[in-house]
């Protein structure tokens, strides 16, 4: 009687070359009013070129935060490689603030040391002078790393560019039925990596907190289950096979349980799972959808979408005491919460005049701000330093990704080559 | 499932509705016609059923909906998915087989959240066959949300075509 299905599960670790074959580009549409002036000079390097453009990445990095501008390389009048080579009036005449520059050694090994500094150009103060050690096949995160440091130094935030992405794409393929595919790839797209290929629907992808594994929602059993991947070999364990649903999964910020939805008792609540002992436990209980569950820094709460008030707002429920708590009043749909790492910062998808933005409120002051001018959006993640988040929304009819700063300043899109991008997932800091 | 056939089905169903009306004797038949007494269809449908199985090989023989549509955040039944049901509910309870529900919504909003809005619409679909005496057990409901969309446009259109229940043979 059961209608056999047919499909194929691969199960590949793919490394591409970085760069020349990211899936994802960077589309910036505007940025601050003052973005700060930067230039990295190109890192002198001994003992061999590197595969990668250090100081190149390092512009790029920069330049995608929205923040900053870079000098373009065919500007600069010379390239210091250490504190004494620097003539800042070769840096005033570009209107550069801030300049980074550094040198780097390399054995034949393959190790690599570089040292690098910010120094300050009007005041033509040193402002970082730091060394950073890698290999042959960590260029990127030495780059991302010096990037780090930078911004860090000159905006006060810790910097997000040693962070990756998991995202969910769908392509049409040669016999018209759609592919499905897990991804993860470095924030600025690069390096990316192929975790799940299906013929069924992906959904839902999430994070440990220590960055090592994936959770996610795959049809692969015929409906939808939720499944956990490490990073570090691929491996994959089935979590739940309940009917009905079992999805929008969320690890909670010590690690120890995931808090999801399921269908199983009759319609769609929240439960915790332990990881260890794997029992369930029910969080709500109530005949409406109560669905998207997400965790509070502090791990005491869950965040989620309920339409238990006749359409869709987010709740709070203190998982020790039982308390639950509206959070949102604004308009007649809000869903999907996501807190910044500020606790404070509730961000969701908001419904005005038919139209789907992300938007944020602040759970202290109330102030509600919709972030996006694109009205298909869905999905939103924030970065684990709190400055920009990530959602999916429509363009011309494919499904992107876009990024806009948490004071909606700075906008860009990514883009895949072919098919749609969807579901972004921000890792945790992995540094 | 395009909407001319989902007209064209529901044209044939009003029809033999009409003519089940004007037999006399013809809703008794029909929930003998499945028993393979006499293989012959009953004023339920106008096609042919095969002898023993109502439904063929075909769950929309007779050219009876198997797709059921619905408005944007709702979940109740349309009158034409009703009559619909009610010839699927005879042929269910006349024959039992497995039914797979499959409910979807449109790409708007969040996924998860229309997870939830799929199967409360497949829902919707399995209380009313069990309303008419369908066995629960044979029902099976599953959601897909917005990821099985059966139109891609992102306009009215086409947001109403992905607001659906199908139903198919599991």
């Amino acid at each position: 009687m059961l209608k056999q299905r047919l499909f194929t599960l691969l199960f590949l670790w793919v490394f591409l070359a970085a760069g020349a074959q990211a899936e994802l580009t960077i589309e910036i549409t505007s940025g601050v009013d003052n973005p700060t002036v930067i230039a990295v000079s190109p890192v002198a390097m001994q003992g061999g070129m590197l595969a990668e453009d250090i100081s190149a990445i390092v512009a790029a990095d920069l330049q995608r935060s929205g923040l900053f501008t870079s000098v373009p390389r065919e500007n600069m009048l010379s390239f210091p490689r250490n504190q004494g080579e620097i003539y800042y009036r070769d840096w005033k005449v570009l209107g550069a603030q801030y300049l980074v520059f550094g040198s780097g050694e390399r054995d034949a090994a393959g190790q690599i040391k570089v040292t690098f500094g910010l120094a300050e150009v009007n005041s033509e103060k040193m402002v970082l002078n730091q060394v950073v050690n890698g290999t042959d096949a960590s260029v990127r995160d030495i780059a991302h790393y010096i990037s780090d440091k930078v911004y860090e130094a000159i905006t006060g935030v810790r910097g997000a560019f040693s962070t990756r992405l998991a995202y969910v794409t769908s392509v049409q393929g040669r016999d018209g039925r759609q592919i499905y595919r897990l991804l993860v790839s470095d924030a600025d797209g690069a390096r990316e990596r192929l975790m799940l290929e299906s013929s069924e629907p992906l959904m839902s992808p999430g994070w440990s907190p220590d960055g090592k594994e994936l959770v996610y929602v795959s049809f692969e059993t015929g409906r939808p289950a939720i499944f956990r991947q490490k990073l570090a070999d691929a491996s994959r364990q089935q979590v739940t096979n309940f009917t009905g649903l079992n999805g929008a999964p969320a690890w909670s910020p010590d690690g120890r349980k995931l808090a999801m939805v399921l269908s199983k008792d009759g319609n769609p609540e929240i439960y915790l799972h332990d990881l260890a002992s794997k029992q369930f436990t029910r969080l709500t209980n109530h005949f409406a959808i109560d669905t998207e569950p997400n965790w509070t820094p502090d791990g005491k709460s869950v965040i989620f979408t309920s339409d238990r008030g006749g359409s869709p707002q987010i709740y709070k429920l203190n998982i020790a005491t039982g308390g639950l708590e509206r959070l949102t009043f604004r308009g007649t749909y809000n869903a999907r919460p996501r807190l910044a790492p500020d606790g404070r910062t509730l961000v969701m998808v908001h419904r005005d005049k038919g139209q789907f933005h992300i938007a944020s409120q602040d759970l202290i002051t109330n102030d509600f701000r919709v972030l996006t001018g694109t009205y298909l959006d869905e999905s939103p993640t924030v970065a684990p330093n709190g400055a920009m988040l990530l959602y999916a929304t429509k363009r011309g009819g494919k499904g992107l990704l876009a990024a806009v700063s948490i004071d909606a300043g700075v906008r860009f899109f990514l883009p895949t080559r072919e098919g749609d991008v969807r579901e972004p997932a921000w890792s945790p800091f992995l540094n | 499932m395009s909407l001319h056939a989902l007209k064209s089905g529901f044209f044939i169903v009003a029809m033999s509705m009409f003519l089940a009306a004007c037999s006399s004797t013809s809703t008794d038949d029909a929930a003998g016609a499945g028993m393979g007494a006499d293989g012959s269809g009953s004023g339920v449908g106008t096609g042919t059923a095969g002898a023993g199985d109502a439904y063929g090989s075909d769950l929309g023989a007779g050219g009876v909906a198997t797709v059921f549509y619905f408005d944007f955040d709702k979940s109740t039944l349309k009158d034409e998915a009703r009559a619909a049901l009610n010839t699927h509910a005879q042929r269910l309870r006349a024959n039992p087989i497995y039914i797979r529900l499959e409910g979807h919504g449109d790409e708007r909003g969040s996924r998860e959240y229309n997870m939830a809005l799929g199967e409360r619409r497949a829902n919707a679909v399995k209380e009313y066959l069990v309303l008419q005496g369908v066995s629960g057990e044979y029902l099976e409901v599953i959601s897909y949300g917005e990821e099985r969309p059966a139109a891609l446009g992102s306009d009215e259109g086409s947001w109403a075509l992905n607001r659906r229940v199908e139903m198919t043979r599991r």
